[in-house]
């Protein structure tokens, strides 16, 4: 574990222009130390979801900064906090986001590719390899319209696992799941934590995922409010 | 395999319907130009080739390109002078032969001394205006196709029949007659004679193969009025294209007007020209139309991809990659298209070559067309241009996506 905390925010804000503006996310400070699960709540439109895209260089703050691993990202163009994203970040999505077209095999390589890193036979064993554990052994060729819910969102995360980011990023993973699937996504996020120290930010409307989580931040009107007790 | 490549083959792959649409929609432009080029430039080069096959590449006449001086002008410079009877100048060229073997030393093909003149045929009280040429039987075959296009008899009959003639197969069915018959030939000065006809060719071209007779020099001689005249000097180039160069040079030594068939034929040749520029603009039309369907198919995808798009550029896929897989898909098509428009238009090309097809011009049975690698390549080429241009706008859109704005929007 490093000295400097993984992620950083300093007076985040975000307003989303037009003839009323909306502030999305009001002036946020806050530090995400490496490793761990930290879970973002806060009630629907709170801005909880605006913040991970913050946290995550998805979307840039109108004002603030925000710092990854101690390095700023404010002055960074879109190719270089894209690059960023590829190199250090991992994203989950609530509705998988896979690329309809490819089988979870070739989802999973995508950010390899996009990287290049590694030879393509390297890429595809460590995709089949993160599929596989992941228990998606049998699927690793069919197009995500073959795999139920909790199997896309667990390609999803083995997606978001590709480049072996420091930091995963998910946005309601389990907002789409059954109790099992859910329960199935919480074990990984908890074997990455501890067997790759790896941090998990994730907003949540889930209370029991949100409490399975080592910290937790409540969002409410776009600012860090008190965790409500219970 | 490369990301953007495998990234648009799988969107090109899988959305059939549209790519089949795009690729005909090209094929049939790249088809179509193929096929037009083929038969525009097919059937000016069979002209032109017949052109040249008739008439001499160079052709050196007894004239000068301007007007010459007269001695009282060069005597006199500051005078004005008036009223002048302008000396006559004897026709024909000042010593042929020596002019002949100052040429062959150096003009890379044939040279022949001919006589022309003109004259009326009459036969059965009819009367067709004709240009006589005197040759040399011997020399003809160097500098014409002549003997190749006798229909009957042959040039060394003109040495055995006295005043032999040999005429188109035009004037022949105009004037009703026969190898054989004997017709009068009535000179503009000179002496009227009456010539046999010993031969009968044909050249393709209709104006030669109605008005033009050719006879033995000296009897050509007999016709113009003047012994030993030579008022031309053809030359038969090994290369016809070379033919206004070796005029210029040829001027330049002798003096005399040296006229290339480019020359003879300048407003054949601007027609052509113009008749060029009106192929490749609707050629250039066709492809442009055909673009327009590459753009609205890769628009179409990179509007239904827009999702895939954010996801792509949420993971850290930088905006050239998108945008270069957007044109890749339209090349893909353009590509797809062109190959298909090759094979479209090398079949159209070949059903035209079996249309039978009469000119007024020439006799060409069937339409000319011909089969020319630059056609495939530049069609291609244009076509697989427009599709990238056609691409490019789209993807740039398609490079402008704002992950965030689709994701938030996600349902």
């Amino acid at each position: 574990m490093s000295d400097s905390p993984i992620i950083t925010a300093r007076g985040v804000t975000r307003v989303l222009p037009g003839p009323v503006p909306v502030t999305l996310v009001d002036g946020i400070d806050l530090t995400i130390e490496e490793g761990g699960m930290v879970a973002i709540t806060g009630p629907s439109g709170s801005g909880k979801s605006s913040l991970l895209y913050l946290l995550g260089l998805l979307d840039a703050p109108t004002a603030g900064d925000v710092l990854v691993s101690g390095q700023s990202t404010a002055r960074l163009d879109e190719d270089a906090r894209a690059r960023l994203r590829l190199t250090s970040l991992g994203f989950v999505f609530q509705f998988h986001f896979l690329l309809p077209e490819f089988s979870a095999l070739e989802n999973v390589m995508l950010p390899m590719r996009a990287l290049a890193a590694m030879p393509e036979r390297r890429m595809r064993e460590h995709a089949a390899g993160l599929l596989e554990r992941l228990g998606l052994a049998g699927h690793l060729q069919k197009t995500p319209d073959k795999l139920s819910g909790g199997q896309r969102q667990r390609v999803a995360i083995a997606r978001s696992l590709a480049n072996t980011p420091r930091v995963i990023l998910a946005d309601e993973p389990t907002g789409n799941l059954d109790s099992a699937s859910t329960a199935q996504v919480l074990a990984i996020f908890r074997e990455l934590v501890a067997a790759h120290d790896t941090t998990i930010v994730m907003v949540t409307h889930d209370l029991n995922l949100a409490a399975a989580a080592d910290h937790r931040i409540h969002v409410v009107d776009g600012r860090l409010a008190p965790v409500p007790a219970g | 395999m490369n990301l953007v490549i495998h990234i648009a083959w799988t969107h090109v792959r899988h959305r059939l319907r549209q790519t089949l649409v795009g690729t005909l929609g090209i094929a049939t432009g790249v088809g179509f130009s193929i096929m037009m080029a083929s038969l525009m430039v097919g059937s000016q080069r069979d002209f032109i080739t017949t052109l040249v096959d008739t008439l001499p590449h160079v052709s050196v006449k007894d004239e000068q390109r301007h007007v010459p001086r007269q001695p009282a002008e060069d005597a006199y410079a500051a005078a004005a002078i008036s009223g002048l009877r302008p000396e006559e100048l004897r026709p024909g060229l000042k010593n042929p032969l020596a002019l002949i073997a100052a040429l062959e030393a150096w003009v890379p093909g044939a040279v022949a001394p001919s006589v022309t003149t003109r004259a009326i045929v009459r036969y059965a009280g009819r009367d067709m205006s004709a240009t006589i040429l005197g040759i040399d039987p011997k020399r003809e075959p160097k500098v014409s196709s002549l003997p190749k296009n006798m229909r009957i008899g042959s040039l060394e009959l003109l040495n055995s029949i006295p005043n032999g003639i040999i005429v188109g197969d035009g004037l022949l069915a105009k004037l009703g007659l026969k190898p054989g018959t004997t017709v009068a030939l009535i000179p503009v000065s000179g002496t009227p004679l009456d010539a046999r006809i010993a031969g009968v060719f044909h050249s393709g071209v209709k104006a030669v193969d109605e008005g033009q007779i050719y006879t033995l020099t000296r009897t050509a001689q007999i016709l113009a009025g003047q012994t030993g005249l030579i008022n031309e000097i053809r030359v038969h180039l090994d290369d016809a294209m070379e033919s206004r160069t070796i005029a210029q040079l040829i001027e330049a030594q002798v003096g005399y007007k040296s006229l290339s068939w480019q020359e003879a034929n300048e407003d054949l040749m601007s027609a052509f020209m113009v008749r060029n520029v009106i192929m490749f603009t609707v050629v250039g039309a066709i492809l442009l139309v055909a673009s327009f369907g590459t753009y609205n198919i890769v628009s179409t995808i990179t509007h239904e991809k827009t999702r895939d798009i954010a996801i792509m550029k949420a993971l850290g896929l930088p905006r050239k990659t998108v945008r270069r897989i957007f044109v890749l898909e339209a090349l893909m098509i353009g590509l797809f298209g062109a190959v298909l428009g090759s094979i479209f238009g090398y079949f159209m090309t070949w059903g035209l070559s079996l249309v039978e097809i009469r000119t007024p011009f020439a006799d060409a049975t069937s339409l000319p067309v011909i089969y020319s690698g630059w056609h495939y390549l530049g069609a291609s080429a244009v076509a697989m241009a427009s599709s990238i241009i056609a691409g490019f706008l789209p993807a740039r859109k398609a490079a402008a996506v704002y992950p965030v704005d689709i994701i938030r929007g996600a349902t």
